[in-house]
C-alpha cells in the first residue's frame, strides 16, 4: 500500500508539473502580447519604447525558460502574482471566490446524488417497464440539454414567475447561510440536473449488471423480499463503482461551472477564469487555470486512493503492478 | 448482433475490415435496413443529423430571410405567420439564423471531433506500438491534458488563437486528443500481443504496414464510438464558447451566440430568443448521443459506455 501511495503521489506531482507547463505554453508562447493588450496598442499611440518598458515591467522580455522557472518557483510558494485587472494578488482573488464555487458544487452534488441514485436503482429494479422507459427518456434528454441553456431557462422561469432579478450581492455562506443557499440553489440546479441524469444512467447500468449476478439469485432463492434484495444485496455491491463515478464527477463539475457561473453572474472561480482569459489578464488566467486543473488532479487522486482503501482487490492488483 | 456486423473481435479475424465501407457496399442495403429495425433510436438520431446537415448545406434555399440583415420595423416579434420563430433585438428572423447557425455548429462539431480523434489515434497507436520512453512521455502529457476540464482548455486555446472557424475547431479538438489517444493506445497494446499481429510481423510486414493494415482497422470500432460521442460534446462546447464570446463573432449566425446577452432582461420581452437555439442544440446532441449508443451496441456490446 505504501509503495502504491508513494507512486500515485509521484504521478500526481508529475501531472501537476505537466499541467503547469501546458498552462504556461498556452498563455505565453501562442501569439498575443500582454504588453500590447495592456497598453492598448494597435491604435498607434504607444511607441515601441513604451511597449518595451511594459514588457520589461511584466518580465516577459526574458527568455521563456527563465520565465517558466521564475513562475513555477513562485507557484511553489503559492504566489500567483498580481491580477492585471483587479490589482489584487491572484491567490487572494481565488480565495475570496472559492467558497461560492465550492458551495455550488456541494449543492449540485447533493441534488444529483439524492435524486440520481434512487432514480437509477428504480430504473434497474423495474427494468423495461414504463417506469424505466420514462426515466431513460427523461435522463437522455437531460444529458443532451446544454447546462448553460438550462441555466438560462431557469432564469427565464424565475423572472417570469417570481419577478426574480440577479442578486447584486451574493451572500457568503458563513454570514447568512439561508440567504446564501437560496441564491446559489439556482445555479446549482442548472449544473446539477446534468449530473443527475448522468448518475441515474450510470447507476442503472451498474445495478442491472449487479442484479444479474449469481449471489442475487441466491438471495432471491432464499426468499428475501425483492426490496431487500435490491437495496441490501445489490446496491451495497454496486456502491463502489457508483461512488467512484460520483468522485470523478465532482472534479468535472468544477469545469462545468465555468459557464454556469457566467450565466448567473456568480462571483466564483468559473466566472473568474472566463473574465481573466477573455481580458488577457495573464497572471490571473494562469493562476486560476492551474488551480482548477490541480483540483481535478487532486480529486482523481483522492478517488483512486479511496478506491484502493475500499476495495482491497484493486489495491493488491495495482500494488503488484507497481 | 454478430449476424449483422461482426463485432470488434470478429473483425480482428478479418484484418482490413472497415465497417463504414462495408455498409455502403452494394448488397449491404438489406443489412442496413436490418440495423435500422434493431436500432430504431440510432436510426432516428442519424436521420435528425442528416436532415440538419441538409438544412445547413441548402440554407440559402430554405431560410426565409437573410440571417444577418434585420428589419428595424420588427424587433422582438413573437413567433407569427411571417417570422415562424420570432425575431431578435435587431429584427432578424430566428428561424433563418437557426438554419444558418446549423452550418457553424455542424462544421465545427464534425471538424473538431474528427480532428481530435484522428490526432489522438495517431498519438495513441504510435505510443502503444513503440512503447518505451516515447510511451512514458506521451502518457504523462496525456495525463496532464486530461486534468483540464474540456471547456477550460478549449476556452484558453480559443482565446489565444483568436476566433475563426478553423481556430475554434482546433481549440475544441485539443481536449479530445488525449481522450482518443488513451483509447487507441489501450487497444493497440492489447492487439500487439495477439497472434495475427505477430503473424504479420513474421511474414515480414514493416511496422508501418502492420499499423496501417492490421492495428488501425481493429481500433476503428471504439474510435468510431467516441467520435460520435464527442460530436455532441463538441457542438455543446462550441455553443458555450460562442456564448462566452470566445468563439464565432457577430454578425455570423451561431446557436451559442444567439443565446448570449442578458437572459434576465429578455425573459419578459422575448423568451423565444433564448428558447429555440437551445432546443436546436439539445436536439442535435440528443441525436448524436442516440446514434453513438446505437453504433456502440452494434460494434461492441461490451464496450464501456463512453457517451456523455
Amino acid at each position: 500500500m505504501n509503495t502504491y501511495l508513494v507512486q500515485r503521489l509521484a504521478t500526481g506531482f508529475v501531472t501537476l508539473f505537466g499541467v503547469a507547463l501546458i498552462v504556461f505554453l498556452i498563455m505565453r508562447v501562442i501569439p498575443g502580447d500582454a504588453a500590447v493588450m495592456m497598453s492598448g496598442a494597435g491604435s498607434g499611440v504607444v511607441s515601441e519604447e513604451e511597449l518595451q518598458l511594459v514588457r520589461h515591467r511584466l518580465g516577459i522580455d526574458r527568455p521563456l525558460v527563465v520565465q517558466f522557472v521564475d513562475w513555477a518557483g513562485h507557484i511553489a510558494v503559492l504566489d500567483f502574482g498580481t491580477s492585471l485587472r483587479t490589482g489584487n494578488p491572484v491567490i487572494e482573488d481565488i480565495g475570496r471566490r472559492f467558497p461560492y464555487t465550492l458551495q455550488i458544487v456541494v449543492l449540485a452534488m447533493i441534488i444529483a446524488v439524492s435524486v440520481g441514485v434512487p432514480a437509477g436503482v428504480f430504473s434497474a429494479w423495474f427494468a423495461d417497464t414504463w417506469i424505466d422507459r420514462t426515466l431513460q427518456t427523461v435522463t437522455i434528454i437531460g444529458l443532451a440539454a446544454p447546462s448553460f441553456w438550462v441555466g438560462l431557462l431557469i432564469i427565464l422561469g424565475l423572472v417570469f414567475f417570481f419577478n426574480w432579478s440577479a442578486p447584486l450581492f451574493w451572500e457568503p455562506f458563513w454570514i447568512s447561510p439561508l440567504k446564501s443557499m437560496s441564491q446559489l440553489i439556482w445555479p446549482a440546479l442548472a449544473v446539477g440536473l446534468r449530473q443527475l441524469a448522468l448518475i441515474a444512467r450510470m447507476t442503472r447500468s451498474i445495478m442491472r449488471e449487479v442484479l444479474g449476478e449469481d449471489y442475487i439469485r441466491t438471495a432471491r432463492a432464499k426468499g428475501l423480499s425483492e426490496r431487500r434484495v435490491v437495496f441490501r444485496h445489490a446496491l451495497w455491491n454496486g456502491a463502489l463503482p457508483i461512488i467512484t463515478l460520483i468522485g470523478f464527477e465532482i472534479a468535472a463539475l468544477f469545469g462545468g461551472l465555468i459557464i454556469t457561473e457566467t450565466v448567473f453572474s456568480v462571483p466564483g472561480l468559473g466566472q473568474y477564469v472566463v473574465t481573466s482569459i477573455l481580458d488577457r489578464d495573464y497572471p490571473a488566467a494562469q493562476g486560476i487555470v492551474l488551480v482548477l486543473a490541480a483540483i481535478v488532479v487532486l480529486g482523481n487522486l483522492t478517488v483512486d486512493l479511496l478506491y484502493g482503501l475500499l476495495d482491497p482487490r484493486t489495491r493488491l492488483q495495482r500494488g503488484a503492478r507497481a | 448482433m454478430t449476424d449483422i456486423i461482426p463485432n470488434a473481435a470478429a473483425a480482428g479475424a478479418r484484418a482490413g475490415f472497415h465497417p463504414a465501407v462495408a455498409l455502403t457496399q452494394p448488397g449491404r442495403v438489406r443489412r442496413l435496413l436490418g440495423l435500422v429495425r434493431r436500432q430504431p433510436l440510432g436510426a432516428l438520431g442519424a436521420i435528425v443529423i442528416i436532415v440538419m446537415a441538409l438544412a445547413a448545406i441548402f440554407a440559402p434555399y430554405i431560410a426565409p430571410f437573410d440571417p444577418t440583415v434585420g428589419d428595424p420595423a420588427s424587433l422582438y416579434q413573437s413567433p407569427n405567420a411571417t417570422y415562424w420563430l420570432g425575431t431578435d433585438g435587431f429584427g432578424r428572423d430566428i428561424l433563418s439564423r437557426l438554419i444558418y447557425g446549423a452550418r457553424v455548429s455542424l462544421v465545427i462539431g464534425f471538424g473538431a471531433s474528427l480532428l481530435g480523434v484522428i490526432v489522438g489515434t495517431v498519438i495513441g497507436i504510435t505510443s502503444g506500438y513503440i512503447g518505451g520512453w516515447f510511451d512514458t512521455i506521451s502518457q504523462r502529457v496525456v495525463d496532464a491534458m486530461l486534468a483540464f476540464p474540456m471547456l477550460l482548455l478549449a476556452l484558453a486555446l480559443a482565446a489565444v488563437l483568436g476566433s475563426s472557424v478553423r481556430n475554434v475547431i482546433v481549440a475544441l479538438a485539443m481536449p479530445i486528443v488525449p481522450r482518443a489517444a488513451r483509447i487507441a493506445r489501450a487497444s493497440t497494446i492489447v492487439l500487439k500481443s495477439t497472434t495475427f499481429i505477430e503473424a504479420s510481423r513474421a511474414i515480414g510486414c514493416s511496422n508501418l504496414r502492420t499499423i496501417v493494415h492490421h492495428i488501425l482497422p481493429n481500433t476503428f470500432a471504439p474510435l468510431l464510438v467516441i467520435a460520435t460521442a464527442y460530436l455532441g460534446l463538441a457542438i455543446v462546447q462550441e455553443a458555450a464558447l460562442d456564448y462566452l464570446g470566445a468563439g464565432i463573432q457577430e454578425p455570423q449566425p451561431s446557436w451559442g451566440l444567439m443565446m448570449s446577452g442578458s437572459a434576465t432582461s429578455l425573459a419578459l420581452v422575448a423568451p423565444w430568443i433564448v428558447l429555440f437555439p437551445g432546443l436546436a442544440i439539445s436536439l442535435v446532441v440528443l441525436a448524436s448521443n442516440l446514434l453513438g449508443d446505437a453504433i456502440r451496441d452494434v460494434l461492441d456490446p461490451k464496450l464501456q459506455r463512453t457517451s456523455v
